[in-house]
This record gives C-alpha cells, sequence and structure tokens, in this order.
C-alpha cells in the first residue's frame, strides 16, 4: 500500500514539475483538448459525420450549417474532423501500449541477462532500426489489409527497436548501481529484481519514450491512410487527406484539407513538446537549474 | 601500420552490411508469403490478372513447392535480377524501378544535401547562442517543422504556391509536350522540382538541427572547450575547430538512422506532387495492388538505405581519429 | 612590485535559493618567481577562485566585488579582446582531469601549434618546430606530434597539457589538481617534471590542491581556503610546522605523515557548511574545538603574526 502511495506521490510531483516547464504545458493543454474533443464528439458533432448529404450540399465552403464546408460526397467536414481526433487519439494509445510492452521486454531482458540472449536480441533490434519505416508500414499494411489494427500493429512493429534500445541502457546503468548489487547480494531472485528494483526506475524513460510514440502513430494513421492504405469505412484525418487528394478537388476545396492538417499537425506538435518537455524535466539537475 | 584500425573497421562493417541486406532478403521474402493473405490469393483480387499470368507466377515462384523450395527459387531469381513482373505495367518490375531511379536521386541529393548543410548550420548556431533569442526561435521552428508531416507539408505548398499563386507547377517533373530541350528543358526540371525540394527541405532540416544542437550543447561542455578558451583562441576558431568538429561526429553517426527516416518524406513528397520516382511508384503499386512492384519497391529502398549507412560509417571511421588510428597502445 | 594581488574577490552563483558564495572576500599577493598553493577540501571555492583569474567565471556564476590585479592592470576591467590575449602568453592554467581536457579529434601538436600561431607572428614551421620542442620539454618524444590524444595515457596527456600551458612562455601558471586521478607513480613523476620546469622557466605557480603532500613538495608559501575564505596564508615550512588556523591544525592532523612522529589520523568532525547561508561570525566555528562566544557573532579580520596572516580570534 505505501508503495502504491509513494508512486502516486511521485508521479504526482513529475507532473507538477511538468508544469513548470513551458513545452510542458502546452503539450498537455493539446492533449486535454483533444482528448475533451474525442471523449465528447458525440456532442460536438453537427451531422453524422459518415452520411453523405444531398447533391446541392457537395462540396460547399464553410458556413452556419456546415462549419467547416462539405466534401465531394456532402459530408460535413467539422463532424469528420471531430470524430478523426478519436481515431488518432485510439491507435496512439493502442500502438504506444503495444511498442513499450514489447521494447520494454526486450530492452529488459537483453540488459538484464546479457551474453547471448543479449547479443541475438539486439541484433534484431539493430536490424529493425535500420529498416526505412515507412515501406516497411506501407508493405506490411499493404499485405495485412486495410484497418485500425493492422496499423496499431504496423506502428509498434517499427518503434519498438528505438523503445527497447533506450530500456536496455538505462538497465545496464541500474544494474551496476549500488542497491541493485545489494539486493543481489542478499539473495532477491532475478524477478524481484526486475520488477521491484529495476522496472519502477526504467518507467519515468519509457514515459518519454511513449510520449513520443504517440506522435509517431498519429502521423502513421495520417500517412499510411492518405496513401490509401486505411480502412475507408472509418473517419480519420488521414482518410480525409486521401479522398481529398484522390478525387483531384482538393485545390479547389482548401476547407477540405485544411482542418484535418492542422489538426495532425497540432496533434503532433503538442506532443513532441510533451515529448521535449519530459525529457527535459527527467535531466539531472532540472529542479537546480530552474532552482526549484 | 596506421591503416589497421581503419581497415579492419570497414571490413567489420561491410560484412555487417551484406549480412542486413541478406535479413532484408529473407524478410522481404516472409511478408510476402508468411502474413495472411498467399500471393496467389493476393492476386485474385485483382481482377486484371489472367489465369495464364497467374500459372506463371506460381511456376516462377515455385508456389507449388515447400517453404524453403520457394525460398531458394525466390533468392535464385533475386541473383537473376528478376524481381517478377508488374501487373499494372506488365513489365518487369526491376525495369519500372530502375526507370525512375534517377528521377528520385536528383530529388533525394538535392534535397537532403540542403536541409543536411543547413540544418546543421543553424544547429550550431542555435547551440552555440544557446538561451539566446535567437536560439529560442530556431529551436521552436524546427520543433514545430519537425512535427508537420511532409505530405501535408507538400499539399500546403502546392495549394499556396502552385494552386493560388501559380508561382510553380502543381506536380510532374517537366511540362508535357512543351518541346524544351537543352537547358531549357533543365530550368523547366528545376521550376518543377522546387516545390518538392523545398516540402523535403522544411521537414527534413528540423531533424538535423535538434541533433547538432544538442551535440553542440554536449560538447561546449566538454573540458576541452574550456582548455581552448584558456588558450586565448577567438571564438570563432573555438567554433570551428574545436566545437563544431567534434559536435559533428554523433550527427554524422545518427545520419545513418536518419536516411531511414528520410526515405518516408520521399515517398510522400513524390506522391503529392506526382514526381515519377520510387517514392510515387510505391503510391501507384498501393493504389493498383501491384503486390510484385511493393516488394520490389521496399527491397530497392531498405537497400539502398543500408549501403548509405555503409557509407556513413567508412566516412564516420575516417573522420574520427580514434577509429581511424585506432588504440596505439 | 607583486606580480598578482586578488583584492576582496568575491563571487556569487546566484540561484533561486540564493546567492551561493563561492568566493566571499578573498585578497592575497603573489610575487614573481614565487609559488602559491591554495589547498581546502572540495567545494571550498578553490576553483572558482582560480577560474576568476583567466576570466572564466560565468552565469550563474558572477564576480560581483573585488580587483585583480595581474601585472599593474586589473584583468576584471579589461576588454575581451584584451583578456584574450591575456590567456596564453600572460595567464595559463592546467585543468583538472586531463582526460577531456584534449581536443580528442586533433592531434596533440596541432593542439599546441594553434596557441603558438594565435599569439606570436611566427611561421608555420616554427610553430610546428616549437611544439616539438615543447612536447620534448615534458618528457614526450618529438616524433608523438602527429598523434591524436587517444593514443596517450593520462599522465602523458597531463603532460600534454602542462605543454601547451607553458608553449607560450606565461608569465603566471595555474595548475587545478593537475595530478588528481592519476596513480602515484605518474604523480610522482609529474610533480618531479613540474617543479623542474619552474627551476627552469622561473614560472610564478599557483598551484591548487586538496593533497597537503603535493603542496608540501611544490610550493613556497601556501593559502588554506575554508567555506569561500582564506583562513591562513603561511610560508610552508611554518605552516607544517605549527599551524595557527584551529582549521589548518585539523587538516594537518587529518593527513598522515611520513616523516616525524606517528600520530593518529584525526578527522574533522562535521561537515563543510553550504555557502547559500554560511555561519554566522567565523564560518568554522560549529566545527571549531576552540570556539568561543566572539565567533559566533563577529567574523573574524586578518592578523599578521610570525610573518603569516591568520583569520582566527584566538590571535591577539
Amino acid at each position: 500500500m505505501s508503495t502504491v502511495r509513494r508512486r502516486l506521490t511521485e508521479a504526482w510531483g513529475f507532473f507538477q514539475l511538468l508544469l513548470t516547464h513551458r513545452m510542458g504545458v502546452l503539450g498537455l493543454s493539446v492533449f486535454a483538448l483533444f482528448a475533451i474533443i474525442a471523449l465528447f464528439a458525440p456532442f460536438l458533432h453537427t451531422v453524422d459525420p459518415g452520411k453523405s448529404g444531398v447533391v446541392e450540399n457537395i462540396l460547399i465552403p464553410p458556413n452556419s450549417q456546415f462549419w467547416l464546408g462539405t466534401d465531394d460526397l456532402a459530408r460535413d467536414i467539422w463532424s469528420q474532423v471531430i470524430y478523426g481526433s478519436r481515431i488518432s487519439l485510439l491507435i496512439g494509445f493502442l500502438a504506444t501500449i503495444l511498442t513499450i510492452f514489447v521494447g520494454s521486454l526486450v530492452g529488459l531482458i537483453s540488459g538484464f541477462y546479457g551474453g547471448k540472449i543479449e547479443e541475438v536480441l539486439m541484433r534484431i533490434t539493430d536490424f529493425f532500426m535500420m529498416l526505412p519505416q515507412l515501406p516497411l508500414m506501407i508493405v506490411l499494411a499493404a499485405v495485412l489489409g486495410p484497418s485500425i489494427w493492422n496499423i496499431v500493429f504496423v506502428v509498434s512493429i517499427v518503434s519498438w527497436p528505438f523503445a527497447a534500445r533506450i530500456v536496455r541502457s538505462q538497465v545496464l546503468s541500474l544494474k551496476e548501481r549500488a542497491f541493485v548489487e545489494a539486493s543481489r547480494c542478499i539473495g532477491a531472485s532475478d524477478s524481484f529484481l526486475i520488477f521491484s528494483e529495476i522496472m519502477p526506475n526504467v518507467v519515468p524513460l519509457m514515459f518519454a519514450e511513449a510520449v513520443l510514440i504517440v506522435t509517431e502513430a498519429v502521423y502513421a494513421e495520417a500517412v499510411l491512410s492518405f496513401l490509401g492504405l486505411g480502412d475507408p469505412t472509418t473517419v480519420s484525418w488521414g482518410m480525409m487527406l486521401h479522398f481529398a487528394f484522390e478525387s483531384g478537388a482538393m485545390v479547389k476545396a482548401p476547407w477540405w484539407v485544411v482542418p484535418p492538417i492542422v489538426s495532425i499537425v497540432v496533434l503532433i506538435l503538442g506532443f513532441t513538446f510533451l515529448g521535449t518537455a519530459v525529457s527535459d524535466v527527467l535531466k539531472p539537475g532540472y529542479k537546480e537549474k530552474r532552482g526549484l | 601500420m596506421p591503416l589497421k584500425g581503419f581497415a579492419g573497421f570497414a571490413t567489420r562493417k561491410a560484412l555487417a552490411a551484406v549480412t542486413t541486406i541478406f535479413a532484408i532478403i529473407c524478410l522481404n521474402f516472409l511478408i510476402f508469403r508468411l502474413l495472411p493473405g498467399d500471393p496467389i490469393r493476393m492476386m485474385f483480387r485483382d481482377p486484371r490478372v489472367s489465369a495464364e499470368q497467374l500459372q506463371l507466377m506460381t511456376e516462377k515462384f515455385g508456389l507449388d513447392k515447400p517453404l524453403w523450395g520457394q525460398f531458394l527459387a525466390y533468392l535464385q531469381a533475386l541473383f537473376q535480377g528478376d524481381l517478377g513482373i508488374s501487373f499494372w505495367q506488365k513489365r518487369a518490375v526491376l525495369e519500372v524501378i530502375a526507370d525512375r531511379i534517377p528521377q528520385t536521386l536528383l530529388l533525394v541529393v538535392t534535397a537532403l544535401t540542403i536541409a543536411i548543410i543547413l540544418g546543421i548550420l543553424l544547429g550550431a548556431i542555435s547551440g552555440w547562442k544557446s538561451g539566446t533569442r535567437l536560439d529560442t526561435f530556431i529551436l521552436t521552428a524546427s520543433l514545430s517543422m519537425y512535427s508537420i508531416p511532409a505530405f501535408s507539408l507538400g499539399i500546403i505548398l502546392m495549394l499556396i504556391f502552385a494552386f493560388y499563386l501559380s508561382i510553380f507547377p502543381l506536380g510532374g517533373i517537366s511540362t508535357p509536350a512543351s518541346g524544351f530541350t537543352g537547358l531549357g528543358y533543365w530550368r523547366d526540371v528545376l521550376w518543377h522540382m522546387f516545390l518538392p525540394t523545398i516540402s523535403i527541405v522544411f521537414w527534413y532540416i528540423g531533424e538535423y538541427v535538434l541533433l547538432t544542437r544538442s551535440s553542440m550543447l554536449d560538447t561546449l561542455d566538454q573540458d576541452y572547450i574550456t582548455t581552448a578558451r584558456a588558450k586565448g583562441l577567438k571564438e570563432f576558431a573555438i567554433l570551428r575547430n574545436h566545437a563544431l568538429r567534434n559536435a559533428l561526429l554523433p550527427v554524422v553517426t545518427a545520419t545513418g538512422i536518419n536516411l531511414a527516416f528520410a526515405v518516408a518524406g520521399i515517398i510522400e513528397v513524390e506522391t503529392v506532387f506526382s514526381w515519377p520516382g520510387i517514392g510515387r511508384l510505391v503510391y501507384d503499386a498501393v493504389m493498383k495492388r501491384d503486390y510484385p512492384l511493393l516488394q520490389g519497391t521496399f527491397l530497392v529502398f531498405a537497400v539502398a538505405v543500408v549501403l548509405a549507412n555503409l557509407v556513413v560509417d567508412l566516412i564516420y571511421g575516417f573522420i574520427d581519429p580514434r577509429i581511424k588510428v585506432g588504440k596505439a597502445e | 612590485m607583486a606580480l598578482l594581488e586578488v583584492e576582496h574577490l568575491k563571487i556569487y552563483y546566484f540561484t533561486r535559493q540564493g546567492a551561493v558564495k563561492a568566493v566571499d572576500d578573498i585578497s592575497f599577493t603573489l610575487d614573481k618567481d614565487k609559488t602559491l598553493g591554495l589547498i581546502g577540501e572540495s567545494g571550498c571555492g578553490k576553483t572558482t577562485m582560480v577560474f576568476a583569474l583567466m576570466r572564466f567565471v560565468a552565469p550563474p556564476g558572477r564576480i560581483v566585488a573585488g580587483k585583480i590585479i595581474f601585472e599593474g592592470r586589473d584583468i576584471l576591467t579589461i576588454s575581451d579582446k584584451e583578456m584574450r590575449r591575456l590567456r596564453g602568453p600572460g595567464i595559463a592554467m592546467v585543468f583538472q582531469s586531463a582526460q577531456n581536457a584534449l581536443n580528442p579529434v586533433m592531434t596533440v601538436g596541432k593542439q599546441i601549434v594553434e596557441e603558438i600561431l594565435e599569439h606570436e607572428s611566427v611561421t608555420k614551421e616554427e610553430a610546428w618546430e616549437r611544439a616539438r620542442k615543447q612536447l620534448e620539454l615534458v618528457g614526450i618524444s618529438g616524433d608523438r606530434i602527429k598523434s591524436y590524444p587517444h593514443e596517450f595515457s593520462g599522465g602523458m596527456k597531463q603532460r600534454v597539457m602542462i605543454a601547451i600551458a607553458t608553449a607560450c612562455n606565461p608569465r603566471l601558471l595555474i595548475l587545478d589538481e593537475p595530478v588528481t586521478g592519476l596513480d602515484v607513480i605518474v604523480q610522482r613523476q609529474l610533480l618531479t617534471l613540474l617543479s623542474d620546469l619552474r627551476e627552469e622557466l622561473h614560472l610564478p605557480i599557483i598551484f591548487i590542491t586538496h593533497d597537503l603532500a603535493v603542496v608540501a613538495e611544490t610550493c613556497g608559501e601556501v593559502a588554506v581556503m575554508y567555506a569561500g575564505k582564506i583562513v591562513e596564508q603561511a610560508s610552508t615550512v611554518s605552516l607544517y610546522k605549527e599551524p595557527a588556523h584551529p582549521y589548518s591544525q585539523a587538516l594537518m592532523k587529518s593527513y598522515p605523515s611520513i616523516k616525524g612522529k606517528k600520530g593518529k589520523l584525526r578527522s574533522i568532525p562535521g561537515a563543510p557548511p553550504g555557502l547559500t547561508n554560511p555561519p554566522v561570525g567565523c564560518r568554522f566555528h560549529p566545527r571549531c574545538p576552540y570556539v568561543m562566544d566572539i565567533c559566533r557573532q563577529e567574523e573574524p579580520i586578518f592578523k599578521q603574526r610570525d610573518g603569516r596572516l591568520v583569520a582566527c580570534h584566538l590571535i591577539k
């Protein structure tokens, strides 16, 4: 119980520290904004986002009824953007969880056990790091077929090596520290060492990495959908751009492409700021530098 | 034996590259065989594939054989330069890709050179002047650029400069049926190249600014910078001979990983501007569900990245005396 | 005329918790041809002190008061350009941890040559020839002039540092813990080299260390620093024979002596004070065995006694 409380206190302290960083505040605000939009999408949209409208409403510019105008099937852009935030955040979080899980597992095992296991795992990690991410994602998405779950899977495939590397180097440095040595001397088991001594110290770094994986995932959804590998039945920012680009109506109807682009950029920028803030805050000496 | 350290290093790196390329070939094979949807089924999805073509494919790839036999057949074909037939173009995949290589190289080499040089310069200035307004501006601008996906950047630039202002063409590599020759043709190409290049440069520059800046900050904290100051050297000499030269080492190392990342920008920007390169080919292959072509482009990109990495590693080995000279003691 | 006069120097680091008084009202003088040792525990402000002599104090640190008069000029008021010209031929410095003090991607020869070319109008060939001589002066073969720092051992790197520092015949040499972190035999060789160089070049030296043995061997005069202040300045011989300040006494007792009587080693009880809010009165009073009421209220001033300066209320 007391450990849980201690961790919660630490997390709260970390959060407060984040609020002292300008980029942290910006990033958290962006995240909060999109989270609210995604949660309350059913109350915020004005027209069913997937529903085609009547012919007279095709490609009309923003007006009082269609706040951001309509697309070539007379669907409301505003409602699509609102619902698109759900897809982006959903993919972002699922991909992050999967990536962090796989990455930490590989990083922990290779860092902790070392030797042959480490060598093999790190070879695989390096191999995946060297592959061009987008072509790999495209090929996998093309073979697996269009679905949100496949995008989640594909993002994780290209992102886990980075998480694994970070976790491994952290584990390597922790392993040498006195407290781990001490636990080992009094006969602690490997699993105890990993989960009670090493994991808690790896979590903050994983958090910094996780924030960046969200940006990767949002980007991946957008670009894969844009390139025609998205699920045509879901409403997402990438799909909006894909339809706009494919129909050739993009140049005639900037209101069709600008809202999804702005959403993608703001969300990615927000998380990038947040990631920068998190890694700044985690740097030793941050408090001292800020005089806190 | 001053070259011993470097020769050993180069041999190790070359061997690693060969191993990686082999692993890529295996992966490429596996993705298209093992994942749900075997090649035959995938090809059936395309109504334009005739039964005859299917039969040809089945035989060529030995799809009736066990997996091991298929792999050997695949390897054999690969070594003969046979990457299969593109359904869409009805030509050998290798030929289709080879036609696109010069255009992609032209765009990539130009854009990345500009981006890397400018990025390093801005990053070095930002790190050297860290904490100033100029630094904050460069940092914020870079983070923002870096966060905008290349294709969105391309779309926005295209809307503004090609559609509304009509300064640049909407896409392609040259004006169709213009009859330009010689210098006129190249001027036309440059004019078409402008927006795609700018899109890649804007998108890619941030990576280098951030990288160089943080490397610069690390370097400036080093004791040898204080030593250089204590020698009474001019600030610019310290910047150029001591700070920058050391700060560039990690930047060169990171260039390897960044090249894999750059491929994304190429695919996105070529797609937006209909630039007839391999990137656009990827998009077309996806849209036409042309799997052999897609497989071919993946192989080409992956192998190109590995080879470019090898070159980067060798350059690194050459500029870092700790590798070039090796340990004497 | 004294070569160097430091007058009431105060250097504070401004943090949000308040000003850290790393150097608080320090004065001393150094004559030509003399060697001054500066000793004290880590964190007592020694390094900040000598960094100020090179004008290397950077924010959040700031020199808030005082003068540093070198050859008659206050180096705190001269222009950046003049200061830059002074570094090298005027005041040169060898830093702690030579491991990272040399540029890893430049040959050691070039690192000496660039300094010579910066300050003197000689040809490149002459500069390289001088660099070779410098290396030989510190006991490294001239053939290694094209070697990179990673090809040298720790002790040899420190020799290269000394070669760099003395390349432009400085008029004052500062050595900041030059042998710390090296193994004992290498320390010995380096100390021998330094004394030889001092004899040969007639170099005034400021030697910073926390190692009493090193001071005893190399310096004619010693200043003992405690918590940002000099508490005692005396000739090395008299300080060793009869330390006057309680802190100096404690310091002597905490260090083993090879010659003389065997005594019990004693550590100084307590810890050095934080420099944000140093103790009122004498800064050593919380740890001082002879503490009196006045020590808690009034800061002791320097008093002359038998040719030494001591800041302690015990001295009448």
